[in-house]
């Protein structure tokens, strides 16, 4: 029998997208617009075996989160803007120690308390540089109530599957946007697991992940006696080692190649419409709901427009704006942000294409009517009159 | 005084109930294999050796498990304990030691977790953290070297410098009130507390053990000697010197008589604070099977 849809909220389904996907460990500190998940959560880990913890802080709830990590759990955090500020720290200390965990931030109107209830599209950069140093970093965008629940599961899969901590970046109007969703069954859920390298721990020293073969690190607490720290170390070894250049370099480089190199592999893009499309509309998460609902509008009215919507932000899908660059006369960037990705989309174009920004700072969304007038610009010798 | 409400006051145990183990140190021989490096960072004179001794003594005496033992270190001086240990290791974030073990601890309770802080990185950049741990009485040791100051940054003041102190941020005499961190812990729910300083080392080891094998939040402070920046600014830059220093300032805690003048003139050492209450860990794991009885009807 199918399984019958149930009405969720965003907030809800990364809760329970989080389970499925194999957490048992949740630290977190209320904040609006994430709260739910954490609230969720103190009643449903201790139910599945699992341990929710508030901390005193968020910085303590990501460090707590590391720690759980590194002692062998599949472990999360939920926050929004102020506290994906305070996580930056421990943020950089997990891509350093290369640490899979996943932090999921529900955006909010910022900087600093700004606008706690609305919604906002204005850590996108945060996700992608908030942490001093050279670093790389996975980000997912999810744009319904569904995609917060299979994002989730993606994100734990590659925090994994690269050792690294993955960033799910909702926010206020699709964490707290209520849907009727049919979850996938549990059993049809690709879920990564950890393991443990393949060698006797008197070898480990010997073994080394390179580019293609990331391997596991054995937990806390085993035969393999680990070291794990945040400062520059040998990649072999994992012994510290900040007086070799050659040594800081080669970590350096590994810890941006290693997400830079599967980045077509990583990339998830759902091109709409774009096949004989002369615009596109380049949208991400709660704006690419508005921006799908125009291309719908303009179909219907004959007006070649399609939507170019990243799933994953970071790294950036260059192979789909290449496309997309090569094909159209102009792309519009509606973002609920004042330009951040408009920025990167400009870059990728590099001249192939008008770049068209349109953004929105005041906790509103970004509506259909603002994108259509948009288009309607862009194809001014239409006879709107007609439709 | 403990400043926790009612409902999770320490109850302490009769006097005679409890005993710090007694631990005979090891040979040489048998320190070495735990250790990673017979190099340090560590200037000449500096007691963290003395204190990183003390710990696998400790964790040799108890008989652990090694393969269980854990050690999560915060950053400075201190920090570097945990590159040096042959142990399952983590060199955490500055101040952010005793969050990352309490992951640690909830994630797997079997393993043991030594927490080694310095003092600001306890109690400055990580003071919430370490309250919180104290608070939630969580089964971790938290192992502080307290060298009264910033030693890896080259000498600044710290929030265990005393008041008049001379540092590189107190140029002309520290204005601030220092912190006693034993005190500190206790007020905020520590169900172990004791100090011990690195001139009486069989002390030293067995308020570590003590700590280590308590089921609860220990927390232990060792008082350790910095000749070469806290000392050359203020009490002396000769180590032995320095020693015999803490030899005159420390006084067994059942000697001590409340209201002396504290920490710069006497300070107590031994075990300071012992008591029971509901233990973090063991508490999720209680309210993890009520869940699931919920669940099941």
């Amino acid at each position: 029998m199918p399984a019958s849809p149930i009405l969720m909220q965003g907030n809800e389904a990364v809760a329970e997208g989080a389970i499925a996907a194999g957490a048992r460990f949740f630290a977190g500190y209320p904040i609006t617009p994430s709260t739910e998940i954490a609230e969720t959560l103190s009643r449903r880990m201790p139910e599945v075996g699992g341990s929710f913890l508030q901390m005193e802080d968020e910085i303590a709830s990501i460090a707590a989160v590391c720690g759980a990590s590194l002692a062998g759990q599949k472990a999360f955090t939920a926050t929004s803007g102020p506290g994906f500020s305070l996580m930056q720290e421990m943020i950089g200390f997990a891509e350093m120690a290369q640490i899979p965990c996943v932090i999921v931030d529900v955006m909010r109107g910022g900087p600093s308390t700004g606008l706690p209830t609305e919604p906002s599209q204005g850590d996108v950069m945060q996700a992608r540089w908030g942490t001093h140093g050279e670093h790389s970093v996975i980000a997912l965008v999810p744009s319904s109530v569904y995609e917060c629940y299979t994002l989730t599961v993606a994100a734990f899969n590659l925090a994994e599957q690269y050792r690294t901590p993955v960033i799910v970046l909702s926010d206020a109007l699709i964490g707290h946007m209520r849907e009727a969703v049919t979850l996938p069954e549990p059993g049809s859920l690709r879920i990564a697991e950890r393991g443990i390298p393949d060698c006797e721990p008197g070898e480990y020293d010997t073994v080394m992940s390179d580019l293609d073969n990331i391997l596991p690190r054995p937990p806390l607490g085993s035969a393999f006696r680990v070291h794990v720290t945040g400062l520059v170390y040998n990649r072999r070894t994992d012994a510290p080692e900040t007086g070799d250049p050659e040594v800081a370099g080669d970590l350096g480089r590994y810890l941006r190649e290693k997400i830079y190199h599967h980045r077509d592999a990583i990339a998830r893009v759902e091109e709409y419409e774009m096949k004989d499309a002369e615009v596109a509309i380049f949208a991400y998460g709660s704006v690419a709901r508005s921006a799908k609902a125009v291309v719908k509008w303009a179909r219907a009215r004959d007006v070649p427009v399609g939507l170019v919507r990243p799933i994953t932000l970071w790294p950036f899908p260059t192979l789909a704006v290449d496309r997309m660059a090569e094909q159209v006369r102009t792309v519009i960037v509606p973002e609920m942000n004042l330009k951040q990705m408009s920025w990167e989309v400009q870059a990728a174009v590099s001249g192939r294409a008008k770049v068209v920004d349109f953004g929105r700072v005041d906790g509103k969304l970004i509506t259909p009517t603002q994108i259509e007038e948009l288009v309607r610009a862009e194809f001014y010798y239409h006879d709107w009159s007609k439709s | 005084m403990s400043a926790l409400i009612d409902e999770q006051r320490i109850e302490s145990p009769p006097e005679s109930d409890y005993k710090l183990p007694r631990i005979n140190p090891h040979k040489t021989s048998e320190i070495v294999p735990w250790l990673r490096t017979p190099k340090t960072i560590w200037c000449p004179g500096c007691s963290n050796g003395t204190i990183t001794r003390a710990l696998i003594d400790a964790i040799l005496g108890l008989e652990l498990d090694a393969e269980k033992v854990v050690i999560v270190a915060g950053i400075g001086c201190s920090g570097r304990i945990a590159q040096y240990l042959e142990y399952s290791t983590v060199h955490a974030a500055h101040g952010r030691a005793l969050a990352v073990a309490t992951g640690v601890k909830v994630a797997d309770p079997s393993l043991r977790v030594v927490v080694a802080m310095g003092d600001g990185d306890c109690s400055a950049i990580g003071g919430n953290h370490f309250i919180h741990a104290a608070r939630r009485n969580i089964d971790l040791t938290a192992l502080i070297f307290n060298n009264s100051i910033y030693g890896m940054t080259g000498g600044q003041m710290s929030p265990t410098t005393h008041t008049g102190d001379k540092s590189t941020t107190s140029v002309h005499g520290n204005v601030e009130a220092a912190f006693d961190l034993s005190e500190l812990a206790h007020a905020a729910g520590a169900t172990f507390v004791a100090r011990g300083t690195a001139w009486a080392y069989r002390q030293l080891v067995s308020v570590i053990a003590g700590g280590i094998a308590h089921k609860g939040f220990a927390a232990v402070e060792a008082m350790a000697a910095c000749p070469v920046y806290y000392g050359r600014f203020n009490l002396t830059a000769d180590p032995a010197e320095f020693l015999k220093g803490q030899k005159e300032h420390a006084v067994p805690a059942s000697k001590f008589e409340e209201g002396e003048s504290r920490l710069h003139e006497q300070y107590p050492v031994g075990l300071l604070h012992h008591g029971e209450r509901a233990e973090f860990v063991t508490s999720l794991a209680r309210v993890r099977e009520e869940a699931q009885e919920a669940l099941r009807g």
